[in-house]
């Protein structure tokens, strides 16, 4: 338990804590966005480099602004519109805790050996080789699934004709 | 308490965090914004798992969280895009009002 | 002093500096070392660019440009950071505090990350890192999002309009400009920086293999080159921040430090851009010619961004600005499909044998569908007969 990782892990649940714990959803998304940051350096320290460049790219560059252009168009933002919290916050406060006990009791349980393997470098060669070959048949689907997300997405958010009403 | 311990806790307790979020917020957006979370965190438990596990040379970790990243930025691209057509039909994002379905 | 010398000066004076240096400090002392110099050199550039840049807007719209703080004007950079340092630093009362203290630093930031991938001379890379053109651009991304900060925290209409306008434009050509360096990769295997300028150091008799002088790369090149000046905001691509349009976009509610910080930013984007596209097309710190490799690497380097830096410049003062709309539809419409286009031309280029046949074939590929896009994509209007009326 290394002091980076500790200030790592303390920045991620920092960040996370209180995207989902503000009122202003501007703010909860960029303290989210900080809370993905800590996660990429978290993957840049167990060495994959790849997932964690990527992480940023993706997670910060653009769901972040994704998510912040749906708060702006739904005008979600303003002098306290609403409650922050459902009506059903406590059974739901209690479920996750419980959640979060049953994982702790089983991470902490469980039988995990005390030897550290050595780092394997990852080269991003390997990763191509391995998306080219092994993996090839995930990665046709994953463009299958991205096309139809897009198009999914366009058509969803697309104004409907005056004519229809 | 060795490394592998360390970011299985973290990994459980973003999960929780983002659970949290995601049943107790008001807000469509920020539910999503909870699944977002969720997803992370079972990121960074596949990456722990492959960088202590017994087989990093293939990769297996690394790919899933490639192919989990995409994923997850195309389903937060849809769930979006619902949310805008719900907030164009509902003029609300609050969830405690959106119960025409119910009972 | 051989040429050798001369050329790896800064690796040898810093191997020099690092045996004073304890050894248990010996990666803090040699990361600040190489950190250093990029800190001081590229703000000293962006104050000489200012300067370059007036001058040079001025002489092409027939005008002087700024002459009278110094012989022809050349320490107006020394008055422009005296008064940008001691104006009155006004901050909106509804402006979000935080956020309007944090988009600055964000956007200088990630500008300056960027610099940590580009080599700039021989073995002289802050960092070589296996997946560099990966954490370029994920850097870059960062970029948007301090945008999008500045804007909202003022709280000001102008602010909010231009922001959005500006990271509408900045996300639609993200995708060329990864789509256009995507060739490079190709067809240099490796997504290290270094290892892409390496390849490209070589020399069949005279003439250097930079990826500039083949056909794809010459087309990517040109994708790469409008792609980055619509990322960095610079005109023809300056909507969001144009000064007889919104003001001046999300910047508008900004004044004094921070409205330098800003500016600093975005030049110091269009510099790291630049900088790419010499290390991806241009061969990096390479010489042009065979004959000309005892001038020294960084010297190359330099002298290529500096040309780059005066095509921006003359591009600002030559082309009237693009409307959003036109912006969005060269972005989708043109430049997507012919950066696709490109990466079927290389991957044609590398399979076919050597020879005239597939300059021939890869020159047809990207012409003719340059030539068929434009002239699908012009905006068919039947424009009447001028007349005039003068007042009487």
């Amino acid at each position: 338990m290394t002091v980076s990782f500790l200030i790592l892990a303390a920045l991620t649940i920092a960040g996370t804590a209180a995207a989902m714990s503000l009122r202003n959803l501007i703010h909860c998304v960029l303290t989210l966005t900080l809370g993905f940051v800590g996660l990429a350096m978290l993957y840049l320290q167990l060495g994959a480099q790849f997932v964690g460049f990527t992480q940023i790219l993706v997670y910060v560059g653009a769901v972040a602004i994704l998510a912040v252009f749906a708060i702006m168009m739904t005008q979600s933002v303003g002098p306290h519109v609403q409650p922050a919290l459902s009506s059903f916050w406590v059974p739901g406060s209690v479920v996750a805790s419980a959640v979060f006990a049953v994982l702790a009791w089983a991470i902490c349980s469980g039988a995990t050996s005390v030897r550290t393997p050595p780092q394997h470098d990852v080269s991003v060669n390997q990763i191509g080789d391995a998306l080219m070959h092994k993996f090839a048949l995930p990665l046709e689907i994953m463009g299958l699934l991205l096309t139809a997300a897009l198009i999914g997405a366009v058509i969803l958010a697309m104004p409907e004709k005056k004519g229809e009403q | 308490m060795n490394p592998l311990t360390g970011y299985l806790l973290l990994s459980a307790l973003l999960f929780s965090i983002g659970l949290a979020g995601a049943l107790t917020r008001r807000n469509a957006i920020l539910v999503l914004i909870g699944i977002e979370l969720m997803l992370n965190a079972a990121n960074l438990n596949f990456i722990a798992f492959w960088r202590y596990g017994p087989n990093p040379a293939a990769l297996t970790g690394v790919m899933f969280t490639i192919f989990s990243i995409s994923v997850a930025a195309a389903e937060a691209a849809v769930g979006l895009g619902i949310i805008l057509a719900v907030y164009r039909h509902a003029k609300t994002t609050d969830l405690d009002q959106m119960n025409s379905m119910k009972g | 002093m051989t040429p050798e010398t001369i050329d790896q000066i800064f690796v040898l004076s810093k191997g020099w500096l690092l045996g004073y240096v304890l050894a248990a400090l010996q990666p803090i002392g040699s990361a600040i070392l190489s950190v250093v110099p990029v800190l001081v050199v590229f703000p000293l550039l962006f104050a000489i660019t200012t300067v370059l840049e007036r001058k040079g807007l001025g002489r092409i719209q027939n005008r002087y440009g700024p002459n009278r703080v110094g012989p022809y004007g050349i320490w107006q950079p020394i008055a422009d950071g005296i008064k940008s340092l001691t104006k009155e630093d006004i901050v909106p009362r509804t402006a979000d505090q935080v956020v309007h203290f944090l988009a600055p630093l964000l956007l200088v930031l990630a500008a300056f990350l960027a610099y940590a991938v580009l080599p700039i001379g021989k073995n002289m890379v802050i960092t070589n890192l296996n997946a560099g053109l990966l954490f370029f651009f994920a850097v870059g991304s960062m970029v948007e999002l301090a945008v999008f900060m500045a804007g909202w925290s003022s709280r000001s209409k102008y602010s909010l309009l231009g922001a959005m306008r500006a990271v509408a434009q900045m996300i639609s050509y993200e995708v060329p400009l990864v789509l256009a360096s995507i060739v490079v990769i190709m067809a240099s295997g490796s997504l290290s920086t270094v290892d892409i300028v390496n390849m490209q150091a070589t020399y069949t008799g005279i003439w250097p293999h930079w990826f500039l002088f083949t056909p794809w790369g010459f087309a990517g090149f040109i994708l790469f080159m409008i792609a980055a000046t619509a990322e960095s905001n610079r005109a023809p691509f300056d909507l969001p921040e144009g000064e007889s349009e919104i003001i001046a976009g999300y910047y508008i509610e900004y004044s004094g430090f921070k409205f330098a910080l800003f500016f600093l930013g975005e030049y110091l984007g269009m510099f790291a851009t630049s900088g790419l596209a010499i290390t991806l097309f241009l061969g990096g710190w390479a010489a042009p010619f065979s004959f000309l490799t005892w001038i020294p690497s960084y010297l190359w380097f330099f002298l290529k961004l500096l040309t780059l830096i005066a095509a921006f410049i003359w591009a600002r003062g030559t082309f009237p600005r693009l409307r959003m709309d036109q912006l969005m539809g060269l972005a989708w419409k043109f430049m997507l499909p012919m950066t696709l286009l490109n990466i079927f031309t290389a991957g044609v280029w590398h399979f076919m044998p050597t020879g005239i046949s597939r300059w021939l074939v890869c020159t047809f590929l990207i012409v003719a569908p340059w030539m068929l896009l434009s002239r699908g994509l012009k905006q068919r209007k039947k424009l009447q007969v001028r007349t005039y009326r003068f007042a009487e």
